[in-house]
């Protein structure tokens, strides 16, 4: 490989490491019949969240203490980027008896 | 006065006990067409809702009300026409029909926050009965397992709605 190629190789891969840092992930949770699952999560602070509605209703991701409230058509998906640390406990403001934790790490 | 109020909530709870009366077995045909009714009063409930009501959390309700239940029954009629089951009327049905049509046409008469209040109350209890009579009566007595799993995601919606009723009622006081 041409030195030049190589340099412009390491640059793509340096930018690309600061733009989104190693650790960023997508998370999915399914709604699904009513049910949220995993109904328990784990992620990092910079992670995305993306919630998959597979039903043919409208919910919602909506923190109990309003943090955030993600619409989530049906059949349709939902992201959020998290940028805060803590514990969330959500539900679906449509049908509250939907709930979920999500657990963010720093 | 309070006698005659007190013999018309007497009539009414027997009413209420009488649409789900236990007796003779459901049969699937009967059990859909029970489910497709109730779910079409709660419509009829919500669009007139939707023209009166002036809270707006009430006035969302109701726009949830006529968009969940929609869904349901659309799913409710895509699937006996896959399995070729006709919904047939039956007693239960225009039981809950005859009431309801009543409790239209106590509910026009009312205006502003007496009326939010009641149709809100109506929502709470109408899900309660629904939902008892699902989990007691329809669920147990459906033999097909696709119309049984139907009304087995119906009332977890429906609890979902029992329970955001609860809380716009809350709301309200």
């Amino acid at each position: 490989m041409q030195p030049r190629y190589l340099r412009l190789m390491v640059a793509v891969l340096a930018f690309g490491a600061l733009a989104i840092p190693a650790h960023a992930a997508t998370i999915q949770i399914v709604m699904e019949n009513l049910v949220i699952s995993p109904a328990e999560v784990s992620a990092k602070v910079g992670d995305t969240v993306e919630w998959v509605n597979k039903d043919v209703l409208a919910h919602t991701a909506t923190a109990n203490n309003g943090d955030f409230d993600v619409m989530l058509p049906p059949k349709k998906t939902g992201t959020l980027v998290l940028k805060k640390a803590g514990t969330f406990d959500y539900y679906c403001r449509f049908h509250p008896n939907m709930k979920a934790t999500l657990k963010v790490e720093p | 006065m309070f006698v005659r109020l007190a013999a018309a909530l007497a009539a009414m709870t027997l009413m209420s006990g009488a649409a789900f009366a236990q007796g003779a077995k459901l049969t699937d045909p009967q059990i859909a067409h029970i489910a497709y009714t109730a779910g079409v009063i709660d419509i009829n409930a919500a669009k007139q809702a939707q023209a009166k009501a002036s809270n707006k959390d009430v006035k969302a309700f109701a726009d949830d009300m006529v968009r969940d239940h929609e869904a349901v029954n659309k799913q409710a009629l895509d699937l006996v026409k896959k399995l070729n089951v006709k919904p047939e009327d039956n007693d239960t049905s225009k039981a809950l029909s005859k009431q309801a049509a009543d409790k239209l046409a106590e509910l026009s008469k009312l205006s502003g926050a007496a009326y939010d209040k009641a149709y809100v109350a109506n929502e709470v209890a109408f899900h309660k009965t629904v939902n008892n009579a699902l989990e007691k009566q329809l669920i147990p007595s459906a033999s097909n397992p696709e119309l049984k799993g139907l009304l087995q995601t119906g009332l977890k919606i429906f609890e979902g709605h029992e329970q955001h009723a609860e809380h716009v009622a809350a709301e309200l006081k």
